[in-house]
């Protein structure tokens, strides 16, 4: 039997989609753990990303922290938090949530920033409180950075969690990770299918969520190819 | 830790991190000679700009286990398929950040260098290149640390430089190469970033030191750059 027949055989065959070692499952946990990971990641990020970007403070912070974050191979997040949290669903958790909590602070620290002076003056002078010119004129005004900050930390969160099979958790990186061990490359390339697939779905299902939500004037803002790699705003990374 | 492993172990130590400065070095050389070409041929052709930009935007896209995994048909578990993966990942860095500095070069001083005397080619490599090099280096710089992460990942198809301490440390559940591997690994990065930091810096001897540079002097105002 040849290579890519395997590969047929492996993709039309119903053991390979169900049951509990199934890629209906896997996904499932993929999409489960990715998703639980970016949402807390948002709540710890986004408050005190937009916080500090509101006030000015902690910029050094704010925008040194992604470049940070890509120092540190995701790889070796995951396998230090196995070393501290033991091996299943928490190091993996652990490790996903912290990968994706310094691009949103960047990009909504940066994006907060980025309003223009004047427009924040105007806000204050027809009489807005502070708040008011946050949450009425700051946000919307950032929120192409600051939703293209949770788009990039989303996608390198489903690329990562890839990377927690390596832990002994499951997600769609299971069939890589066995298949390698096994030496089943029908298996690996299966695998590595649905993995692909899975993250340039991701990629451009918040991309469509994105021009969804940001009011038609402000989208130009974000033509992501005329943007240039800076380490400063949460460039997106591969995981 | 254990200090005396890694006393026992100075030559594995040493052979890891060479093989990681090598995985790297190469891949952001091909990287370059696949970019340029590219980035300039999307420049000299508008039409071309999209398709070259979404295709490498989609690969960067692919978690790196799966890149590798997608070429092991072809490659096996081999130091090429590590080589290609890592490549594969500096394309949409390098290529944007190339077009996007060579598109800040100003129009008149383009017309300048054309009036007098330049051809297209010294126009490129005497005046549009040397204006766009801060860009260009910050897209290097990001390409670098981007890639000594991934190298740790191709550990995984048996090769990996300081990854194979760090998957070490993970399959015999002993914390020392693991640890070695990872602080060694992060260190590289910061060496590599702070080196071409500095690069970037010299190359900018008109005082506009680069992205990091102007957008200090603007408290941050946008993420573009050599506009």
């Amino acid at each position: 039997m040849s290579f890519w027949s395997g590969v047929w055989d492996w993709f039309t065959s119903a053991s390979s989609w169900e049951g509990n070692a199934g890629a209906i499952h896997r996904l499932g946990e993929h999409v489960a753990m990715s998703g639980a990971s970016v949402l807390v990641a948002a709540a710890i990020a986004l408050p005190l990303g937009i916080w500090l970007g509101h006030t000015g403070r902690g910029g050094t912070i704010a925008i040194n922290a992604s470049n940070v974050g890509r120092a540190i191979p995701s790889f070796a997040i995951l396998v230090i938090a196995a070393q501290l949290w033991g091996i299943g669903w928490k190091p993996a958790f652990i490790a996903l949530v912290s990968l994706a909590v310094p691009p949103m602070v960047t990009n909504a620290y940066v994006g907060l920033r980025e309003v223009d002076a004047d427009v924040r003056e105007s806000a204050r002078g027809m009489g807005m409180t502070g708040a008011q010119s946050l949450w009425r004129v700051e946000l919307p005004v950032a929120l192409p950075v600051v939703l293209a900050g949770v788009r990039t930390a989303a996608v390198q969160v489903v690329a990562t969690a890839t990377l927690a099979a390596l832990v002994a958790w499951g997600g769609l990186g299971r069939f890589i990770v066995d298949g390698t061990a096994q030496r089943d490359f029908v298996q690996v390339f299966a695998g590595a299918v649905l993995v692909a697939a899975l993250a340039i779905v991701t990629e451009l299902a918040l991309a469509g969520l994105q021009r969804l939500i940001v009011p038609a004037p402000l989208r130009r803002r974000d033509k992501e190819r005329d943007k240039p790699f800076t380490g400063l705003a949460a460039d997106p990374q591969p995981g | 830790m254990r200090w005396d492993w890694v006393t026992t172990h100075l030559d594995d130590i040493g052979s890891a991190t060479r093989e990681h400065v090598v995985f790297t070095v190469v891949a952001t050389l091909i990287g370059l000679a696949i970019s340029f070409p590219l980035a300039l041929a999307a420049r000299r052709w508008r039409w071309l700009a999209t398709p070259v930009l979404s295709t490498t935007g989609i690969l960067y896209t692919i978690p790196s286990l799966a890149l590798f995994g997608l070429l092991t048909p072809w490659t096996g578990l081999s130091r090429t398929t590590a080589i290609i993966g890592l490549v594969t990942y500096t394309l949409l860095i390098l290529i944007r950040n190339i077009v996007t500095g060579l598109d800040g070069v100003a129009p008149e001083v383009r017309e300048a260098a054309t009036a007098m005397g330049f051809g297209p080619l010294r126009r490129l490599l005497r005046i549009e290149l040397p204006l766009a090099a801060p860009v260009i280096v910050a897209g290097v710089r990001i390409a670098v640390v981007t890639t000594i992460g991934l190298v740790t990942v191709t550990a995984y198809i048996g090769q990996g430089g300081l990854g194979r301490l760090i998957l070490d440390g993970l399959t015999r559940d002993f914390r020392t190469p693991l640890v070695v591997g990872s602080v060694l690994s992060v260190a590289l990065a910061v060496l590599a970033d702070v080196g071409l930091a500095a690069l970037q810096r010299r190359l900018t001897p008109w005082g506009d030191h680069g992205v990091r540079a102007t957008q200090a002097d603007h408290g941050v105002r946008a993420t573009q750059a050599g506009g």
